[in-house]
């Protein structure tokens, strides 16, 4: 495999080319920024048109309670995790070719959590009624029910998304102070300055740095388990067929982070080229990227077995019929097509050749993703199709276009707000690059010495 | 006697692990090199600290009493409003159920541990701060800067011993 990154890289170039990305892309960029406003004003004007009307416009009836609006929640939600893995877990390994990717990821975490907190709203219908989900002291001494799931939600999520954002921001301030100190006058000056809190890069500053940043990748690695664990409890602690299965919360953080490690291939590729980064998003760091998908995947189709297994061996007849029904029913190619994209095609992440070619990782992280989509959507949509009660059954949803109109329009309101970030803030972490190169050089430097000393 | 301040850089650690080992061996009337001296460098670079010394972090204890308070304070309050079985019938299942209620207080738990800890973060590392005057923005590209705050009367000792080290530039600056 080739190098992660030229050790012969000179600093001052590292914050040249990060710093450029901040004021000339691609024309590209523009096309995406476009194409996302277009798909987020189509979402924009779906969602006025249902609070307008009513949710009958959603096609959302009993027993189909639940349909794209809380899949696509899920998948959002699941989406933000490789942020936290690339970000805190390849940290505390110290896995150093996470240097020039994580913090793109860490943006998607918190774009994508805050794209899903929106699902929450829109699928209420009565946005005016959100704040019953959140426990706070009111006149009435009316609570939300603390033993209920979906305040559990409520409440991780906000934990996961405010913790991401202060990771996130925390991890920025020596960027930050980078962007201050060389680039012209302008709002834009002024921004770095407020946010880089008058970093200096003193001894002080880095020991208390160091510390903090170790400590918050700690805590949020148990939080992301947890967050996910819990959408998971949403689903398992009830006792509708097919969803009351212990296997439910390491299945839904595994597959949280196979979507997240497919996304972060998709922004990986887009940012290498929109934003002139061949430098740094470098093919080896990809293959290791692909890889680590790869594994990922792997353990996601097990826990897949695992759960079709439990739910076959168990006596619950009317689980092993919603099973069944995914497999054979009005859902079968949608199901198939899950199966397909999540279990089958990750094989082509074996193929050495193809691990660095980047219109076939393309390709395949795309359909990872659907893949992953379409699998959050099997899991709500078919039970609700065969209930306990026969008069459930069969009784088959296909989505509005409406709640299509929001799903896709949520895509680009991630698209845009991820976009702008990597306008205004350097998603490329200039200090950690320069520790990259520095450490390299460094082993370099001690090889060569070596080689001599044998020579 | 008046104050100044004096900022060398040099181009890598070596150059400035050499200026700093000397700069604490030396007996310079009125300087301390604990008090006295930060060195400003664009990367975390533990070497800084082996060639400073060891200095004390904090930042941890802050995230010990952050995290315990908000766990705290979470099972407090769920527990407190179930206690209210005026506004929360249970039918006869225990007024507080402690398994759901520990998801709740895991996550304020971490919320709070996050929180104090970068609190933290910002009281120990002296943040936010106004920038001090000798401040250059080489030390944010790929210089190590060395400031020192000397009496008067030793600047000229200072000055030496940066240029002996072949620094870049040496900037001055009276105190405050």
């Amino acid at each position: 495999m080739g190098k992660d990154i030229r050790e012969d890289i000179a600093w001052a170039q590292i914050n040249r080319d990060v710093l450029k990305s901040l004021e000339s892309p691609r024309k590209l960029y523009w096309v995406i920024i476009f194409a996302a406003m277009l798909v987020f004003s189509v979402g924009v004007g779906c969602e006025i048109y249902q609070y307008n009307t009513g949710m009958g416009v959603a096609n959302l009836d009993n027993p189909h309670v639940w349909g794209l609006y809380i899949a696509t929640f899920i998948f959002w939600i699941g989406m933000s995790h490789s942020g936290t893995l690339l970000s805190a877990i390849l940290h505390l390994m110290h896995a150093d070719w996470r240097k020039p990717i994580y913090r793109f990821a860490e943006a998607m975490t918190t774009f994508s959590l805050m794209t899903a907190g929106l699902f929450v709203m829109v699928h209420l219908g009565r946005l005016w009624q959100f704040y019953y989900a959140v426990p706070y002291p009111n006149e009435r001494w009316t609570w939300p029910n603390f033993q209920s799931p979906l305040l559990w939600d409520a409440m991780a999520i906000f934990t996961y998304l405010s913790s991401s954002v202060i990771f996130l921001y925390v991890g920025m301030i020596p960027d930050l102070a980078i962007c201050r100190d060389h680039l012209h006058p302008g709002w834009r000056k002024k921004l770095y300055t407020l946010l880089a809190l008058g970093w200096e890069g003193t001894d002080r500053q880095w020991r208390n740095f160091r510390m903090t940043y170790l400590t918050v990748a700690c805590f949020l690695i148990p939080l992301a388990v947890s967050v996910h664990s819990i959408v998971a409890s949403d689903f398992a602690m009830s006792q509708q067929p097919g969803w009351h299965v212990t296997s439910f919360p390491p299945y839904f953080v595994a597959g949280a982070l196979y979507s997240g490690c497919a996304a972060i291939i998709t922004l990986f590729i887009i940012l290498r080229y929109v934003f002139r980064f061949e430098e740094y998003m470098t093919l080896p760091i990809l293959k290791k990227t692909v890889r680590l998908t790869f594994a990922i995947a792997m353990v996601w189709t097990y826990l897949n077995c695992i759960e079709f297994a439990s739910v076959w061996y168990s006596h619950d007849q009317v689980a092993k019929d919603v099973l069944i029904q995914k497999a054979t029913g009005t859902y079968a190619p949608f199901w198939w097509a899950m199966i397909f994209c999540g279990s089958v095609v990750p094989f082509a992440m074996m193929v050495k050749k193809w691990q660095t070619n980047i219109p076939v990782m393309f390709a395949v992280s795309l359909l990872l993703n659907l893949g992953m989509w379409l699998e959050r959507w099997m899991i709500v949509s078919p039970t609700f199709s065969h209930g306990y009660y026969p008069w459930t059954w069969d009784h088959n949803q296909w989505p509005s276009m409406i709640q299509w109109g929001i799903v896709f329009g949520s895509f680009g309101w991630f698209t845009l707000l991820f976009m702008v970030f990597c306008k205004v803030f350097p998603s490329v972490s200039m200090y950690e690059v320069k520790e990259m190169v520095y450490h390299r050089s460094l082993e370099l430097k001690k090889k060569e010495l070596a080689a001599k000393g044998a020579n | 006697m008046s104050k100044r301040y004096l900022l060398a850089l040099y181009n890598n650690f070596e150059e400035a692990e050499a200026v700093v080992s000397e700069l604490r061996n030396t007996d310079i009337k009125g300087f301390s090199s604990a008090d006295d001296l930060v060195v400003k460098s664009p990367i975390e670079h533990p070497e800084v600290e082996a060639f400073l010394g060891e200095k004390p972090v904090y930042v941890q204890w802050f995230t010990l009493v952050g995290a315990t308070l908000g766990g705290l304070l979470a099972f407090s309050l769920i527990a407190g409003s179930q206690a209210n079985f005026y506004a929360q019938m249970k039918g006869g299942k225990p007024i507080v159920p402690l398994p759901p209620d520990f998801v709740l207080t895991y996550e304020m738990f971490i919320l709070g541990g996050v929180y104090i800890t970068v609190l933290g973060f910002l009281i120990c590392a002296g943040l936010p701060a106004r920038r001090s005057p000798l401040y250059s923005a080489k030390v944010s590209e790929d210089q190590i800067g060395i400031l020192v705050k000397s009496e008067e009367g030793s600047v000229s000792r200072f000055k030496d011993i940066f240029t002996k080290h072949k620094a870049l530039e040496i900037q001055e600056e009276a105190g405050r």
